[in-house]
């Protein structure tokens, strides 16, 4: 009833949690220790970009022309060519996956080259079609960067070096494209995940039952449990972000603050939801497999975090619609790579900040102080 | 209201509607009137409807029908205000185990609002009560069962409550602690006149108070002063010694099957009290019972148990069918045989650095009943897995039916048979499902597994739920489908792990019936359990403490080695671990 009281209780709750996370630091861990490790192996290892590719090159034309042609394997860190004499080796190579596809120099190349005629052959290996579709890829510009250097005088050189970037220099395109997917995660694994087993943990073991014997309120019950959780999520959001920008330099182009505001918004979703399944559970087991199910497999899967909601079935792009974490995503992404675009802040915020209330509002109809 | 009643209720009703199930009715029209300032008890046994009591009156529960009035508030719509001035611990304490002492009670101060100048002389008060000052720094996870329930205790004394609630205090927790907690709690209702209502199974307990209500499935049965409630056995109750030679579970079992006569027999102090029912007469009984017998005092359990057996007699539906066994008679044989079943030496078991079994040595012989007895966190239930054979040993030398268990596990087995603590059949396989599956487990033969199907039904009287999916029995029967897939292979041992928790004393009767018949019929049985005066059915038992053999022998050794023949069981145990503690210098 009285201000105080219910700072004193809250402060008092609060503390109780504060203390829990710092003895049981595997939540700490998760909020803090996780996003860097992620940051580190999605920027390292787990890319969409092809390095050192082994290409067998079969030169039947061995003319310096022709050697030059294919000079760009060499002077590269995408390919490792390994040049062999026929096309029987190179498929020899090719089926013991010794070489990822075979780029042939037919016999007549320097001849046809004279006539504008001249064609290389290139075969990838389509059971992995990433890497082939990458392969191709630089390949095809490879070629072009030839072609730009023998009719100089039809195409300036910067033009094709423009197109050359696009494919050889955004190195960390991939790096760059994960980095907001990945801060979208963080913040759901925190504030849905950890929030409601945490919050299920006190309805399992009881603890909430002699709680509600006291003069608290519930409203200082859920606050409590927001408080905690909502600076851990905060903490792994600027982790992620200095990580992100010192080790691989990720462009900010959009307005940190908006970053932050929405950022909040959608931690304020998170935390809603993973009240509302806690009080719906009441057990650690269900929780987790709830949370797991309703928001992280989603956020991962249907958001545009993995695959572009551009290009799956309208369906299935409807319900990445209904997700929170779809919009709060684009956002991320249009914010770091693209930069403010007011109308698109506008109103993903708005949708974020209904979610928000919504969740936060049927979590705190849902939570009673009743063991029934 | 301060002379008035603390709690009133009317006609309270209490449904749970489960989804997808019948609506269960854990209380059904409940009268209850607490005094202001009174030590208030309800007892009854598991699922009688006290845990829903206390939580109604603690407002966590919305009444279904019926009025209930605490501290002279309507519930309904007070709940803040009730909860502001009533203190409750439920049974699992409410503690943070990652929370220190200190920071517990820190925390119900700070949710109480007690002031900083009350708390230095309150927090030093109830420290030095509960014998917790020491241990302010230890966290709550990392203390034993009783002095848990002593900081519970404490959390909810932090301020003065008009009302104190407790759910189950002493669940789990040894003799010694659950006596000491006893000792505060008349104290504070002595020295500070504080409302007290507890909850509770054991009626040494129920004895302690100035009122006690009794309950069963969800109805109240009786309400009175303890004198009262043993009033109703008056006059009633008498004694009788076995012979030597016999057990007393024999005997006991013998005046058990006189129903029509007897209302209940239990073992206790190495005699078997037993009550006649009013239809009897004393005179009618001494013609017709085999050995003389004397007149003995009543105590709260014959009241009790001359309530729910009329109650249970009344209210024949849902009542388990009592099965028929052999007659016993005193002149049989005995005398266990002269075969080690079971040979301990030097056991020890270990985890990590903790000695949770501390060499322990003892055998026992074929067709004996031991008992294994001690606390929770004594060392029983991991000298009893590594019995069956589930856990390994670190050293010493243990044969189960005449195989060393450390090279013959799964020839062991084919010997015993184990009843676990929990209900571990499948419970969406049918009965005979269950039991066919364990016959072959056992490595029965089809034929045979089909044999010995028949039999067990019948003899467990489970031939109408045969085709019932194991989990939609009622609780007695489900106990007995645990005994029947133990028992299908014909064991020569059979282990049960803790089997009367959780059961209401009639089925604890009918339980120990069965076993007094499987030992007659030769089975050695070895049995767990942390209810004292069950030691009494036992040929032998054996006291374990903190993970070393405190006592062994017959439960009339153990008494006369304690200086006291006419002791219970649950004093002798308490001599016993406090006489060991002193030497060991070890605080609990």
């Amino acid at each position: 009833m009285n201000g105080s009281g219910f700072f004193r209780r809250l402060w008092a709750l609060c503390r109780k949690e504060f203390v829990q996370l710092w003895r049981d630091n595997s939540s700490l861990l998760i909020g803090t220790v996780l996003p860097i490790i992620l940051i580190v192996l999605i920027g390292s290892g787990i890319s969409l970009d092809v390095k050192n590719a082994p290409v067998a090159v079969v030169l039947e034309d061995a003319s310096p022309t022709a050697q030059d042609a294919v000079s760009f394997l060499s002077g590269s860190a995408y390919f490792s060519p390994r040049y062999v004499t026929s096309r029987r080796e190179a498929v020899r190579l090719m089926d013991a996956r010794e070489v990822n596809a075979i780029l042939v120099v037919p016999v007549d190349f320097t001849a046809k080259l004279a006539r504008r005629e001249a064609k290389l052959q290139l075969i990838s290996y389509g059971a992995d079609p990433t890497t082939a579709t990458s392969i191709t890829g630089y390949v095809e510009a490879g070629v072009a960067a030839f072609n730009a250097s023998r009719v100089a005088g039809y195409a300036p050189r910067g033009m094709v070096t423009v197109e050359s970037r696009m494919w050889f220099n955004d190195a960390h395109s991939s790096t760059w494209y994960f980095v907001p997917g990945l801060m979208m995660l963080i913040t759901t694994i925190v504030g849905v995940f950890l929030t409601s087993l945490v919050m299920a943990r006190e309805w399992e073991r009881g603890t909430l039952e002699s709680i509600f014997v006291t003069p608290v309120r519930k409203e200082e019950l859920l606050l409590a449990k927001m408080i905690p959780y909502f600076c851990i999520a905060m903490l792994g959001f600027f982790l992620c972000l200095l990580a992100s920008h010192y080790i691989y330099g990720v462009p900010l182009h959009g307005s940190l603050l908006m970053l932050v505001v929405s950022s909040v918004l959608y931690l304020f979703v998170a935390l809603g939801l993973g009240l509302l399944i806690s009080a719906a559970t009441k057990s650690q087991f269900l929780a987790s497999q709830v949370s797991l199910v309703m928001s992280l497999l989603p956020a991962m899967m249907l958001s545009g975090f993995l695959f572009d909601l551009r290009s799956v079935p309208a369906w299935v792009a409807a319900v990445g619609h209904a997700l929170p974490s779809t919009y709060y995503l684009e956002l991320l992404k249009s914010l770091f790579l693209a930069g403010n675009n007011w109308p698109l802040i506008g109103k993903n915020c708005a949708i974020l900040a209904v979610y928000a209330v919504l969740l936060l509002g049927l979590a705190f109809l849902a939570t009673r102080k009743k063991v029934e | 209201m301060r002379d008035g009643n603390i709690v009133e209720a009317k006609e309270l009703v209490k449904r749970f509607t489960p989804k997808g199930a019948p609506p269960v009715t854990a209380l059904g029209g409940i009268e209850l009137s607490l005094q202001t300032g009174c030590l208030t008890a309800v007892i009854g046994p598991d699922g009688a409807g006290k845990t829903t009591l206390m939580r109604l009156i603690a407002g966590l529960l919305t009444p279904t029908a019926g009025t209930l009035r605490v501290l002279g508030m309507d519930v309904q719509g007070h709940e803040q205000e009730i909860q502001n001035r009533l203190s409750y611990m439920p049974q699992k304490f409410g503690l943070y185990e990652d929370l220190t002492i200190a920071e517990n009670m820190t925390l119900y101060a700070n949710l109480h609002g007690v002031p900083q100048e009350t708390r230095a002389t309150r927090f030093p008060h109830l420290l030095d009560m509960t014998g917790l000052a020491n241990f302010t720094g230890r966290l709550a996870g990392k203390l034993s069962g009783g002095m848990k329930q002593k900081l519970g205790l404490a959390c909810t004394l932090v301020r003065s409550p008009d009302l104190l609630l407790l759910d189950e205090p002493t669940v789990g927790v040894d003799p010694l602690s659950r006596r000491e907690l006893w000792d505060i709690l008349q104290r504070l209702s002595k020295e500070e006149q504080l409302s007290i209502f507890v909850s509770t199974a054991y009626m040494d307990e129920a004895e302690l108070c100035r009122r006690v209500y009794v309950m069963n499935h969800g109805r109240l049965l009786a309400s009175g002063s303890p004198e009262e409630l043993r009033g109703l056995a008056r006059g009633r109750c008498y004694r009788m010694a076995p012979p030597p030679g016999v057990p007393m579970r024999v005997l006991q079992g013998m005046l058990l099957d006189d129903r029509e006569n007897i209302v209940d027999a239990v073992p206790e102090r190495g005699a078997v009290h037993f009550i006649r029912r009013e239809s009897a007469t004393e005179e009618a009984m001494r013609a017709r019972l085999p050995l003389p017998f004397e007149a003995a005092d009543e105590r709260l359990e014959d009241g009790f148990m001359c309530l729910l057996r009329a109650d249970e007699e009344k209210n024949a539906a849902g009542q388990t069918e009592a099965l028929a066994f052999a007659p016993l008679s005193l002149d049989a044989n005995h005398a266990p045989g002269d075969d080690i079943d079971i040979e301990v030496r030097e056991l020890v078991r270990k985890f990590g650095d903790f000695t949770a079994v501390d060499k322990t040595s003892f055998e026992v012989r074929r067709g004996e009943v031991f008992g294994l007895l001690g606390p929770n966190g004594a060392g029983k239930t991991t000298t009893f897995r590594m019995l069956c054979g589930l856990l390994p040993l670190t050293s010493g030398h243990l044969s189960v039916a005449g195989v060393n268990l450390r090279d013959a596990r799964t020839e062991a087995r084919a010997n015993i048979g184990y009843v676990a603590q929990k209900f571990s059949l499948y419970g969406n396989l049918t009965v005979e499902q269950n039991l066919s599956f364990f016959g072959g487990a056992y490595g029965l033969s089809r034929e045979r597994i089909k044999q010995r199907l028949a039999e067990i039904l019948r003899e467990f009287h489970l031939e109408t739920y045969r085709h019932a999916p194991a989990e939609s029995l009622p609780g007695g029967y489900k106990q007995r489908l645990s005994m029947a897939a133990a028992l299908l292979h014909q064991p020569r041992i059979l282990f049960l792990d803790e089997p009367t928790s959780g059961i209401d004393p009639l089925a604890r009767r009918d339980f120990w019936r069965q076993i007094t018949d499987l030992a007659a019929k030769g089975t050695t049985i070895i049995v767990t359990t942390h209810f004292m005066e069950e030691a009494e059915y036992c040929d032998r038992i054996m006291i374990q403490d903190q993970g070393k053999l405190r006592a062994l022998g017959t439960p009339a050794d153990l008494r006369a080695q304690n200086g006291d023949e006419s002791a219970t069981m649950n004093e002798v145990f308490i001599r016993i671990v406090e006489k060991a503690r002193e030497k060991g210098g070890t605080a609990g």
